[in-house]
């Protein structure tokens, strides 16, 4: 199926479609998606870091699959987003503020979430619209979880969203990472490194 | 896939192997068996390392529940158990895929649409259980032949429907089925439907892949939710924000976990081209008149079009192995040259005729039939009868006897 349809950032509508509905497909082993358009993993390694050093407030989420040492692996993949975020906070200058924000589960936060601490995907535009975060990461969230946030801030919000996925990836996230492993959080941190000074901060 | 991975070569209890499945189902050495399509599910199942299967083995209209109670005693499926109904059945299963467990049911007719409500859950807490369905008469006065009117309502559950049209489909789509629907990016529920009795009660040919080889058992921790978290949606249903509030960031969440169901099933595209080679098989596309049918219609139409060519018309089939996803733009093509479309189906209402108009451009080119229902027999002469009808050519009439 071949579409004009491409994942930008929002807001985009009352009620966004999925990307998949629109014709969007999910890149193969080796590949990562740009606002829906398949690309070479480099290149959209590159493309993330680019997002993240051009945001005012670039924030990575971690999600419950690397928050709780469950495995060797998910507490690998939790120090190499400390580090990814550690080398985002040292690359971007004194007008930008790096965060980095859980989801500890899923659970809809009622009476009232706080959003300074944490993001939830029934309602992630609440901590986006509070700490106006305009470029965000994606990792460690579960994949049905990880879509339905995605597509509330494309709706709500205009926040450029990134997706580190361990599977398969996300095409309702602008930019999209698949088989996400530690070292490959680790590549994009040297992304960052290297780009570092080359992107103009926002205005 | 790198835990499935790390078990192939492995063997189980029983001594098979856990094997790479496309080596498995595409490379591996086939033995040609005589079976009736129930003791071709009994099979598929012993190679499918499933953890638990339910049942509620009343329906007549297919052995394949109390077969697969046979291969648990002899110690092919993990836990086998009889549900209290069709309804508790379809809710067990539930409860076994939100525990992690591969699970295999079978059900038909008056049992499927009792158990109704729960398949759209299925689909939306993302559960990969395979649901086989026998499809048989659904409504009053009752019956026990083939009637696939049950199949229009599964189409809208957010479930993938496959409709086999031989034995050798249900053998092969079985085991393919699993990896399909247990891809996280797409982690849903299958139907896998045939035209009951025909397909179940009758023998056939089947070419069968190696018993001491299975699947790889499946990996839970790639579900695209978390197994049975009891404080998460969609486990923990009634207290959360979905049903109680109304906002808009409610709303949204509802609505956009539905959207998420059904880019699910537009994903399965996929990974379900590249295990059945495709969502529709084609012959002839090139003729005026093309059949567009799905399961036992297919073979009917089949020997409808070898009748009419020996009268030197040509016609085309298409055969529509996937339901959902729905391959919209494969029949398009399939059919771009054809002056009239024939859909012949097994049920009242036309529910392929229905979706086919809905997919092709000038659609006045569908024609809904022949249609039989109630169990009736379709035979290859009244489609070949409703070809030559369209075409304006006499066609004589098959049961009267006319005066």
């Amino acid at each position: 199926m071949t579409t004009s349809y491409r994942v930008m950032p929002g807001p985009e509508h009352f009620l966004p479609p999925s990307a998949a509905s629109m014709g969007i497909r999910l890149p193969d082993p080796g590949q990562g998606s740009i606002h829906g358009t398949i690309v070479t993993e480099e290149e959209a390694m590159e493309q993330a870091a680019r997002q993240l050093l051009s945001a005012k407030v670039p924030t990575i989420f971690p999600g419950p699959l690397v928050l709780w040492a469950w495995n060797e692996k998910a507490a690998k993949k939790a120090k190499a987003i400390r580090y990814l975020y550690e080398t985002i906070k040292e690359s971007v200058d004194s007008s930008q503020h790096a965060m980095l924000i859980p989801m500890p589960d899923y659970r809809p936060k009622y009476p009232k979430i706080n959003p300074e601490i944490e993001i939830n995907p029934n309602h992630p535009n609440l901590t986006i619209w509070h700490n106006k975060i305009d470029a965000c990461i994606f990792v460690g969230v579960h994949c049905h979880q990880a879509n339905l946030s995605l597509k509330i801030i494309r709706g709500g919000t205009n926040c450029y969203t990134i997706a580190m996925c361990a599977q398969a990836g996300h095409e309702d996230a602008m930019l999209s990472i698949r088989d996400t492993t530690a070292d490959k959080l680790i590549r994009l941190a040297e992304w960052v490194k290297k780009l570092k000074g080359s992107v103009p901060p926002p205005v | 896939m790198a835990a499935q991975a790390s078990f192939i070569g492995q063997k189980n209890k029983k001594e098979q192997v856990y094997t790479d499945p496309w080596h498995m189902m595409n490379e591996a050495a086939r033995t040609p068996s005589f079976f009736t399509g129930s003791e071709v599910i009994k099979e598929a199942v012993r190679r499918a390392s499933c953890d638990i299967m339910v049942a509620y083995p009343i329906t007549p209209q297919s052995e394949a529940a109390a077969l697969c109670g046979e291969l648990f005693a002899e110690g092919y499926i993990g836990d086998y158990f009889r549900g209290e109904s069709e309804f508790a059945v379809m809710s067990q299963c539930a409860g076994a895929a939100f525990g992690g467990a591969r699970v295999f049911t079978t059900t038909a007719g008056p049992g499927t649409m009792r158990a109704m409500e729960n398949f759209p859950m299925w689909a939306g807490a993302r559960l990969p259980i395979q649901m086989i369905v026998t499809c048989r008469g659904i409504n009053s006065p009752l019956s026990i032949q083939p009637d696939t009117l049950e199949i229009a309502y599964l189409m809208q559950t957010g479930m993938l429907v496959w409709h086999a049209e031989t034995a050798q489909d249900f053998y092969d789509w079985i085991l393919k089925g699993y990896m399909v629907s247990e891809e996280p990016d797409v982690h849903l529920p299958l139907a896998l439907c045939c035209d009951g009795f025909f397909v179940t009660h009758t023998k056939d040919m089947v070419d069968l892949t190696p018993v001491d080889m299975c699947l790889p058992p499946y990996d839970p921790y790639r579900s695209p939710v978390p197994c049975m978290d009891m404080e998460c949606p969609p486990v923990r249903m009634m207290r959360d924000p979905f049903v109680m509030k109304s906002n808009y960031i409610s709303y949204a969440t509802h609505a956009s976990w539905q959207q998420e169901v059904w880019a699910a099933v537009e994903r399965s595209r996929k990974h379900t081209i590249r295990w059945m080679d495709g969502l529709i098989d084609t012959e002839n596309a090139d003729a005026d008149v093309i059949v567009v049918a799905s399961g036992t219609a297919v073979s009917q139409s089949r020997e409808a079009i070898a009748i009419l060519e020996d009268e030197g018309i040509q016609v085309g089939l298409v055969k529509v192995k996937t339901l959902r996803p729905w391959p919209g733009e494969e029949i398009r093509e399939a059919t771009k040259h054809a002056k009239h479309i024939i859909v012949p189906e097994f049920n009242v209402i036309g529910w392929l005729a229905r979706e086919v108009r809905s997919t092709v451009q000038n659609n006045e080119r569908v024609h809904a039939g022949p249609h039989v229902c109630g169990g009736m027999t379709m035979p290859p002469e009244i489609i070949a009868a409703e070809i030559k009808t369209v075409l304006g050519v006499k066609a004589p009439s098959l049961a009267g006897r006319g005066g």
